[in-house]
């Protein structure tokens, strides 16, 4: 991969996370994952109702280590909330567990479905 | 290339002395790992950064060498 062919596929990412509310970089589809691990955090955007858009890095290597280099990340999934790394799939499950993740929705204006409300 | 525990545990102490680590060999495959790091170092810090803190440690094994790597980090308890 060359560093313009980088550079582009950086480019691409800001243009999707700045024009996208949520988006999660993930290996395969919302509807069908292809690792346990983008699944794990797929299954929690579609548990609390979030919009978002999900980019399948499989189909585009450019997109799978532009985002690596973007974020200093070094592994996918990863979910961006108004144009911000929010994180991969440990810190995205902890902070679902723990309500953080709501709230940031809910501060970043992404509606989202609270299920500690009746 | 598989890792072993006690060379990721040795990579984590080398860039943070002052860091407990444990670490579960969650497929007893030498490749799926939960690794639980207490390191004064996190302290103020988000759970993004604690993290690039450890994988800045294991200096790009993770996601290559390290295929899957469970991550819990935090400053330790102030009693």
């Amino acid at each position: 991969m060359s560093d313009t062919e980088l550079s582009n596929a950086i480019d691409r990412i800001k243009q999707d996370i700045a024009g996208n509310d949520v988006v999660l970089y993930m290996k395969g589809t919302p509807n069908f994952p292809q690792c346990g691990f983008s699944g794990q955090v797929a299954k929690i955007l579609s548990y609390l109702e979030v919009p978002y858009k999900g980019v399948n890095v499989l189909e585009d290597p450019d997109i799978r280590e532009g985002v690596k280099q973007y974020a200093n990340w070094p592994t996918i999934p990863q979910l961006y909330v108004k144009g911000e790394f929010v994180g991969g799939c440990d810190i995205v499950r902890e902070m679902f567990q723990s309500g953080e993740l709501i709230d940031q929705f809910k501060a970043s204006g992404v509606p989202v479905k609270d299920p500690r409300q009746g | 290339m598989p890792m072993p525990a006690d060379e990721i545990e040795r990579m984590i102490k080398a860039a943070l002395p002052d860091a407990e680590v444990y670490i579960t060999d969650l497929a007893g495959d030498g490749d799926h790992y939960r690794a639980q790091v207490i390191s004064e170092a996190f302290r103020g810090l988000s759970r993004v950064r604690q993290h690039q803190l450890v994988y800045a440690a294991l200096g790009g094994q993770v996601g290559g060498a390290l295929h899957a790597l469970a991550l819990e980090t935090a400053p330790p308890e102030t009693a």
